[in-house]
């Protein structure tokens, strides 16, 4: 088994040189931290012959006439590291991304594509040479000694097997405890040097020579490992870098789509085929985000060359209506997702978490699923329906459609817990009821915590899961009431008028005795009886507070009472019927 | 040997109980009918007792035998009747039962702060808020008289949700709440919708509930049940003292009836009378009504 090593010295510097390599003879240090404490982060080997170290000051470096300073650019090392990986992932497959400025692959099975591991090492190095780095390269039996023999020689370096002791005896101390630190940092590095130094041990055949008893004694597993590391007799398997997963589809049209009906064939193949790349992970959709890129011309003239198969009175599934272009972009306010503008939302913008720049050209919509699922089928018609109830208003030449991957359920249905909604049906069920009535208009309510009578939030509704009701049978526990709820005797029902019905009220001695309500008839009559008031204000430092008396009354309502609530606002001195009782 | 000889043969036996076994008896019969080309008694399909639930209201699962799963319940009656009280016990009967439930409010009259302090656990509760002012967006083709009719109509809108939530199924309990809407306006709701409805709803444990101000679904109900206050037949007097005219618990001093300023009275809570004007269930209650009372939210 053979490991090879890319080790790039003095990485942050290396990264500013790949983007400037005219810098490459030159003394070049790169600086850290905000002004005026900026201060040496890192140099390369002519500004370090020159005296300069990580850790001075950028006053102390200025004297330095020849000194290029440059400030530390996290970009630049970031695709400097990507570079990198691809680097390595075209030589091996199973490759460790160890540190930003180390990377370990495993050669095992490649002689027979690519040669022995001397001459793969000095392809990688040539490799990386063409991407503008310089680096080190070691080959060898385990993946520490390769990586100490490429922080500690220059160029490309093989060890051959069972001469690991020998070949790595010369380097220095210093060298095995920055391997150590990128893959274990220890804060006791700096005291162990110290103490070697004291022993006189200074390179690794010195520490080899210890004796490994009296070793650890007194320097614990600690002492044992860094002997083993500097002999070359560790083994250990590499961590492989996983590539990010991304799902995505994307697809060019030959012409710009005007109708519902031909997308959806679309979509329906890009979902397939998403769903098939879910499913041969293991994965399944939380999150979905389609990105159409609407046709430029359209947006010009405001004129549009009507293909022939658009009805004129405008039948189902018209995407872009021509005679409705005005209308579409100067109609009401559209409906506007978290973080967007009404103008940015006229225009079309990405939603969180949908990459890719804003522009005028861009529409998307994203559906946030409640439970993962990888049902390609439920994918189009959620998304059919969020495209009928905000079409996006002009031609489409471009679809791109990607999926956030998330663990799929574990639901394990149970013969005695009580019926669910299925996830799949339940989100399809709410969207086409969205549809209808409103997206704000269905959910499940939460209480807010204010003292602001009726005060709530409608949130997305989510079942439970069928662990959590298990919990919840199992606990088979009265829950305490809730908010005064009274286990003995059911509660008065308040029922509420939204919005509240506008009144005229006559007062004697201070309590109502007559009312009469505006816009609804059938309250109306002689108040005879009633309690109060209860008065409640709040928010007083804020623009929107309120102040208000509330009473209970009681009407005449053919042969019998009905009973209301009554509120009288403080502020603009108005009086509502807010509800009744039932 | 025809049928009427074995009858008679089994009448002759039962003369001597110590031979005689209904099984054996009962067993004779059915060959015997059989040969003769009749059906007995004992073959014919035997109707399965719909489960029941607990409406949360003692006095209503005494009347009633509980709310039945698998059919419609029609709750009806006049504004504070106690209508929405006995369909916030049902529901937190139900939410706790860990089941999940939905209301269709046709008139988004439904107060969550009463629903909590009633005991029901909001988030297994589905909201759907129907109503005039439900937007429509500018983007959707508003040429469409169907989508115009359904989205300004909320009595369309509550049905249209109902059937929806009906065939999505998996609902311990759906409650559709007309009580805000005009008499007028519910009645014309065709006898096949609820007819429709209760079939869809037949064979599953889902307990449909329908609030209404006028008993609306007639012979497609389950179980139907008139709510109204207690006013014990007297007439309506309009003074202080309503304590025998009106239906409401008062707290209120009985020496000084006339002076007691408004803000000494308190609403205690209704007293309600139910009245069961339509059950299938195999065991009738022997009581034809049942009266009940609620309390306040503030109500020690």
């Amino acid at each position: 088994m053979a490991f090879a090593c890319i080790f790039v010295p003095d990485f942050p510097v290396e990264a500013v040189l790949r983007a400037e390599p005219e810098l490459r003879a030159r003394a070049v240090a790169v600086l850290e931290g905000k002004p005026p404490l900026q201060k040496i982060f890192a140099v390369n080997e002519k500004a370090r012959r020159t005296g300069i170290e990580p850790g001075m000051t950028k006053i102390q470096v200025e004297a330095c006439s020849s000194l290029v300073l440059r400030a530390r650019a996290p970009l630049q090392e970031a695709a400097a590291h990507a570079a990198l990986l691809d680097c390595a992932q075209s030589f091996s497959p199973r490759v460790e991304d160890t540190a930003p400025d180390i990377i370990l692959l495993d050669l095992s099975g490649l002689e027979s594509l690519f040669g022995p591991p001397s001459r793969i090492a000095r392809d990688i190095a040539r490799r990386v040479t063409e991407l503008g780095m310089e680096v080190n390269v070691a080959a060898a039996s385990n993946p520490d000694t390769a990586q100490l023999a490429a922080r500690g020689f220059s160029g490309v370096t093989v060890v051959p097997e069972g001469e690991e002791t020998e070949r790595l005896g010369s380097l220095a101390l210093e060298v095995l405890f920055s391997a150590l630190k990128s893959t274990d940092p220890s804060p006791y590095s700096e005291p162990l040097l110290q103490t070697f130094d004291r022993w006189g041990v200074r390179n690794l055949r010195a520490l080899c020579a210890l004796p490994e008893i009296a070793l650890s004694e007194r320097l614990g597993q600690l002492g044992v490992r860094l002997q083993q590391l500097a002999r070359g007799g560790t083994s250990r398997t590499l961590v492989p870098a996983e590539p990010p997963l991304v799902f995505e589809e994307a697809m060019d049209l030959e012409y710009p789509l005007v109708l519902l009906e031909p997308l959806a064939f679309l979509l329906a193949r890009m979902l397939d085929r998403l769903c098939a790349r879910l499913g041969s992970c293991a994965l399944a959709a939380q999150e979905l985000c389609l990105q159409l890129e609407l046709d430029s011309g359209y947006f010009g003239t405001g004129e549009f060359p009507a293909p022939e198969n658009i009805s004129d009175d405008g039948g189902t599934g018209i995407l872009a209506h021509p005679n409705r272009a005005q209308q579409l972009f100067s109609g009401p306010e559209p409906d506007l997702h978290p973080g967007e503008t009404p103008a940015t939302a006229r225009l079309g913008t990405n939603a969180p978490g949908c990459p890719g720049p804003a522009s005028a050209r861009q529409f998307t919509r994203t559906v946030r699923l409640p439970v993962p699922m990888l049902d390609a089928k439920v994918f189009l018609k959620l998304l059919l329906l969020n495209l009928k109830t905000h079409p996006p208003g002009a031609p489409i030449v471009k679809v791109r459609l990607a999926a956030e991957p998330a663990r799929p359920r574990a639901a394990q249905a149970g013969l005695f817990l009580p019926p669910a909604p299925e996830p799949e049906k339940l989100e399809l069920t709410r969207a086409r009821i969205a549809r209808m009535v409103g997206e704000e208009k269905v959910g499940s309510a939460e209480l807010l915590d204010t003292h602001r009578p009726r005060s709530f939030r409608m949130q997305r509704f989510v079942p439970a899961t069928s662990s959590e009701i298990r919990r919840a049978v199992r606990k088979d526990v009265k829950e305490e009431p809730t908010n005064g709820h009274l286990a003995d005797a059911p509660l008065t029902a308040l029922r509420l008028f939204r919005p509240p019905w506008r009144a005229t009220v006559t007062l004697h001695n201070g309590q109502p005795v007559h009312l009469v309500c505006l816009q609804h008839q059938e309250v109306h009559g002689e108040i005879v009886w009633c309690a109060g008031p209860w008065r409640s204000s709040g928010d007083w430092w804020e623009q929107d507070g309120w102040s208000r008396d509330e009473w209970d009354i009681a009407l005449p309502n053919n042969h019998t009472l009905a009973l209301y609530r009554l509120v009288h606002d403080l502020l603009s001195e108005r009086w509502f019927v807010e509800g009744t009782y039932d | 040997m025809s049928s009427i000889t074995i009858a008679h043969a089994a009448l002759d036996r039962f003369s001597d109980p110590s031979r005689l076994q209904a099984s054996t008896l009962l067993k004779q019969f059915s060959q015997a009918a059989l040969m003769a080309g009749v059906t007995p008694a004992t073959r014919l399909e035997i109707r399965p007792i719909p489960e029941t639930v607990s409406s949360g209201i003692p006095q209503i699962d005494a009347l009633t035998g509980g709310l039945p799963r698998g059919g419609l319940t029609e709750i009806s009656g006049p504004d504070s009747s106690g209508r929405t009280s006995l369909l916030l016990a049902a529901l937190a009967a139900a939410t706790g039962r860990q089941e999940t439930c939905a209301l269709i409010d046709a008139s988004d009259a439904f107060d969550p702060h009463s629903a909590a302090a009633a005991g029901i656990r909001l988030e297994r509760l589905l909201w759907v808020r129907c109503g005039l002012n439900a937007p429509v967006s500018p983007r959707q083709n508003p040429s469409r008289n169907e989508e115009r009719s359904i989205a300004e109509d909320p009595v369309e809108q509550a049905l249209r949700a109902a059937d929806l939530l009906l065939q999505s199924g998996g609902f311990g309990l759906l409650a559709l709440d007309l009580a805000g809407v005009p008499w007028k306006t519910s009645r014309r709701v065709p006898l096949t919708t609820w007819f429709r409805f209760r079939r869809s709803i037949e064979h599953t444990s889902t307990l449909l509930l329908i609030l209404t101000t006028q008993p609306c679904a007639q012979a497609c109900a389950s179980l139907s049940l008139r709510m109204k206050t207690d006013s014990s037949g007297a007439r309506l007097q309009a003074s202080a003292n309503m304590r025998s005219a009106i239906s409401c618990q008062l707290s209120e001093n009985k020496s000084v009836e006339h002076h007691l300023p408004s803000h000494a009275r308190l609403l205690e809570g209704l007293c309600i009378q139910a009245e069961l004007l339509r059950t299938r269930a195999e065991r009738k209650s022997m009581q034809s009504d049942s009266a009940f009372t609620t309390k306040t939210a503030w109500t020690a």
